[in-house]
């Protein structure tokens, strides 16, 4: 059981992603994250969906997407080099005085961004993979998370290959 | 410009649709005032579930799609059975339901049921339709994906002011494109190559034969190849009617209550040819334990299926059809007479059988039913023990003579399939085998053979049980009867209600006399066969075992 990372290519139809998320349901797939948005084809989207499972359930969540008529290319891009990122907002307890010189202090060792300043906190925008983002996470806690929102992973690969529809 | 229900009517007629089943009501009262004129029959059934199941069999006699029409809200959700049913054992039929006006969507408008998404696990596709220009497309993309590939059910949801809605129709041409959908039809070249090659080298080859073979219109290629190569062949519930009942590489069906036989072959061959299967529990049995010492080719048009329930040696993708024409073209000769002789003696040693002590036993009435329509005809069950007697007994001698719902197993299917069996082939004679319990499961349409003098014949099995589970209650219940038993019901009565002539069995004399007088009746017929009240389907391989582990009954 090991996280895969899928780069799915649909078509930007009403109703997609409920039909990708209900087979992920009715046949009883883990996802655990999925990000979807437009891309470079105005009329297709692109999901990243990263599965946990073994490789014989993994081949049966990619034969399945495969089945459903708005999905037009999916990807197993696990085993390549890619670029994978998350964005993470964290709000974070920081009272001038108290504190927010060392958040401002982590902030700027892992290249966050501080996008919103308040009296009692302060809010940062983080991207990176997820370890990263975990391990700030983790710092921050001790001055007192209040809120956390995630995207889930974008993947893509490097270097000249792309996922494109086949033709 | 058009309206939307004529733009609809006009993109049916281009499919070829003569008849589609169906119950009107309030938004799709437009689609109902263009059919009033169209050279389109259409059967109005007395429940939508009804529509669903005869949509489908008709589907599954003809080998063409199948239509019903429903109203939204209630109407729509009745189809669901009828849907999955079709989901589950590859149907092609498309499935039109009106919808709440597109500006009263997502409202909780009177009758509103949000039916693409109930139906979205059930359906291969499915199209909600807020533009009456997108129609003439959707329809034909909707047929082209119901019958090609794996086929299955489509549904298309028409809100009411789409069907009124007066537009240009401008009806594409030439043939249906989907970037994401490109069934494979021919198999890959090198599978072949190696599956031959295992063909050839294989000592006790056995080939496990299914539905697919039957969709993809096989039979005559997999016949020629079992015979090539000297091949025993045992067809799944679904594939029962690819090859001859009588022919003498036939092993019958296999699995839960398949012949022992044919377990017997697959427990010991060390070559599996599955064609058009999917490897169903109702089949292997334990898997670990089904054909355990066999290499397995598995040739399916559903990648999806291969290696979902057990790994296979050669996957070969496509058409069966196709692929076992390519497979003939460059096969040699074989011959096992050893391995054939095994299989033989296994069959003499361990017949299928039942008690012949003068009782009316339902084995003898499928039987002589056989017997009399020479194994021709279409042979339409319920589900349940009735099912398992007709596979058993019924001697079937073509593909699409035998229609059943294996993988839902859907009592009240039957005579409602039976139906649709009849308008794909009007001429030949139509049984539904059925058992008291899945009989009243859609009796109601009685009403529809007698006002259409739809010509099916519906022989019930009544044992005043249900009956199947009233069997596992006995096996593994220790005889606790939990309501299964069912209050007597005497249904030549309820057919005389209707208009429709029945005549009431009680013992073995009677059967064959009954069973012409329904034959040769030109309208619809029921006969009420009052049957042994516990007799079991045998042999039976418990639910978890493996499927040469077999409670035999009796032995007479």
């Amino acid at each position: 059981m090991k996280p895969h990372t899928l780069s799915v290519l649909v078509e930007n139809r009403p109703g997609v992603l409920s039909r990708v998320s209900g087979l992920f349901t009715r046949r009883g797939f883990n996802i655990e994250s999925l990000a979807v948005g437009t891309c470079e084809e105005p009329d297709l989207s692109r999901m990243t969906i990263v599965v946990i499972g073994d490789d014989a359930q993994v081949e049966q969540v990619i034969k399945q997407l495969n089945k459903l008529i708005d999905v037009v290319k999916v990807s197993d891009i696990t085993e390549n080099e890619t670029v994978d990122r998350e964005l993470a907002l964290i709000k974070v307890t920081a009272e001038a005085g108290s504190g927010r010189a060392e958040v401002m202090q982590l902030a700027d060792i892992f290249r966050a961004q501080i996008v919103d300043v308040g009296a009692k906190s302060v809010v940062l925008e983080v991207t990176g993979g997820s370890t990263k983002i975990d391990a700030l996470e983790n710092l921050l806690r001790q001055h007192g998370v209040k809120e956390l929102v995630r995207t889930g992973k974008i993947s893509m690969l490097r270097g000249a290959k792309t996922v494109k529809p086949s033709k | 410009m058009k309206s939307g229900a004529k733009i609809l009517i006009e993109g049916l007629q281009r499919e070829g649709v003569e008849t589609i089943f169906g119950y009107p009501g309030g938004v799709v009262l437009p689609i109902y005032d263009e059919l009033y004129n169209a050279p389109i029959r259409h059967i109005l059934v007395r429940h939508e579930q009804a529509a669903a199941h005869a949509a489908d069999g008709f589907a599954r006699a003809s080998g063409r799609v199948g239509v019903c029409l429903a109203t939204s809200g209630p109407g729509a959700c009745n189809l669901v059975t009828g849907i999955a049913t079709a989901y589950m054992d590859s149907a092609p039929i498309v499935a039109l339901t009106g919808q709440v006006p597109t500006n009263l969507l997502g409202n909780d408008a009177f009758q509103e049921a949000d039916i693409s998404g109930i139906t979205m696990p059930i359906t291969k596709h499915s199209y909600l339709v807020k533009d009456a220009r997108e129609l003439s497309r959707v329809v034909r993309e909707a047929f082209y994906i119901a019958r090609t590939g794996r086929p299955g059910p489509v549904l298309i949801d028409i809100p009411k002011d789409v069907s009124t809605n007066q537009v240009e129709d401008r009806p594409p041409e030439g043939p249906v494109t989907l970037r994401g959908y490109q069934p494979t039809v021919k198999g890959h070249a090198r599978q072949i190559d190696r599956a031959l090659a295992l063909l050839e080298a294989a000592e006790k080859p056995v080939i496990y034969a299914g539905g697919g073979i039957i969709a993809s219109g096989a039979s005559g290629e997999l016949l020629e190849l079992a015979e090539r190569f000297m091949i025993p062949v045992t067809t799944t519930l679904m594939g029962i009617g690819c090859i001859p009942c009588d022919h003498p590489l036939n092993l019958g069906m296999l699995g839960m209550h398949g012949t022992e036989y044919a377990n017997f072959a697959i427990t010991e061959c060390d070559l599996l040819l599955a064609i058009g299967v999917r490897f169903d529990d109702r089949v292997t049995g334990k898997v670990s334990t089904f054909a355990p010492q066999a290499r397995i080719i598995h040739i399916d048009v559903d990648p999806a299926e291969i290696g979902k329930n057990k790994p296979v040696d050669v996957p070969i993708v496509g058409d069966a059809r196709a692929i076992l024409q390519a497979m003939l073209h460059s096969a040699k000769k074989g011959g096992r007479e050893n391995w054939i002789a095994k299989v033989q003696a296994w069959k003499k040693k361990h017949p299928l059988r039942f008690r012949e002590d003068g009782k009316l036993r339902p084995q003898f009435i499928i039987r002589e039913l056989s017997d009399l329509l020479k194994g021709e005809g279409i042979i339409v069950s319920e589900v349940g023990q009735n099912q398992m007697w007709t596979a058993q007994w019924y001697c079937f001698r073509r593909p699409r003579s035998w229609i059943t719902s294996g993988g839902l197993g859907t009592m009240g299917y039957g005579f409602p399939a039976a139906m649709g069996a009849h308008f794909a082939r009007p001429g030949e004679t139509v049984f539904d085998i059925a058992g008291d319990g899945s009989f009243q499961m859609n009796i109601q349409e009685l009403g529809t053979v007698a006002a259409n003098k739809i010509p099916v014949k519906v022989a019930v099995l009544n044992n005043r049980f249900l009956g199947m589970v009233r069997q596992w209650q006995e096996l593994f219940y220790d005889r606790r009867y939990s309501y299964t038993e069912l209050p007597p019901v005497d249904f030549v009565k309820i057919a005389a209600a209707y208009g429709v002539d029945g005549i009431r069995i009680d013992s073995p004399d009677g059967v064959r006399e009954a069973l012409s007088a329904a034959i040769d009746s030109d309208g619809p017929f029921v006969l009420d066969f009052r049957i042994e009240r516990e007799e079991n389907v045998f042999p039976m391989v418990p639910a978890g075992a493996a499927i040469n582990e077999m409670i035999t009954g009796g032995r007479e």
